[in-house]
């Protein structure tokens, strides 16, 4: 069985942010190698200190986002850039954003957070996906 | 299962305000932090680490000693053995 999980970061809504976050963190706690590949709003969810005004979640369940957003202040849930954070203290997490993206809305690899480490096209993502499963978000 | 009412247990955690997966990276934590023997707990009120902390410890290859309801919790006990 591969030992390689790989997560497409399309969205840059922080329900789903935090949903590839969480599922990063534990395919690194059981010890497998994850690669998350940022694209479009992932991008964009990325850039330096977007996540502490980033309060949109998707379309279809907007309505709950205030709610969404109360309860986790309430509950002092570490956001979902702290996740990434442990995820890759643990293991081994590496997070790359897409040159397409970064072309488009003329970004370069400093104006992101640091824990992306590079940019990277969409044929050497693929090409270290292996047999490796691949989620989109 | 070992008998937990007579385990020392070297280092505890209170993950209970900590939320899934908080509770595991704590344990992975004090498991790094550890000497080969010691016995760390984590306090959890997180029902995903009755799963996530036993799968955790099998695969990283230490001893799962057993977990006991503690007050509004449950305390969850590993030896590092390597």
């Amino acid at each position: 069985m591969s030992n390689k999980v790989s997560i497409v970061l399309f969205s840059g809504t922080v329900d789903k942010l935090m949903a590839g976050a969480i599922l990063a963190t534990g395919a690194a706690a059981m010890g497998k190698d994850v690669s998350i590949f940022l694209t479009m709003w992932g991008v964009m969810a990325f850039r330096k200190d977007d996540w502490k005004t980033n309060a949109r979640i998707s379309k279809d369940f907007e309505d709950h986002a205030p709610a969404m957003m109360h309860a986790m202040a309430e509950k002092k849930v570490p956001s979902w850039l702290d996740n990434l954070k442990s995820a890759q203290e643990i293991g081994n997490v590496k997070i790359v954003a897409c040159g397409m993206t970064m072309d488009l809305f003329e970004l370069k690899l400093g104006d992101l957070e640091p824990i992306v480490t590079d940019v990277d096209g969409v044929a050497s993502f693929w090409s270290q996906v292996e047999d490796g499963t691949a989620l989109f978000l | 299962m070992p008998d937990l009412q007579n385990l020392s247990i070297t280092t505890e955690s209170d993950a209970r305000g900590s939320f899934c997966p908080g509770p595991l990276m704590e344990l992975i934590r004090l498991v790094r932090a550890g000497a080969v023997g010691d016995v760390l707990a984590v306090l959890s009120r997180d029902d995903g680490s009755k799963r996530d902390i036993p799968t955790w410890v099998a695969k990283a290859g230490h001893e799962f000693l057993g977990m006991e309801p503690f007050e509004d919790a449950t305390r969850f006990i590993v030896r590092k053995a390597k």
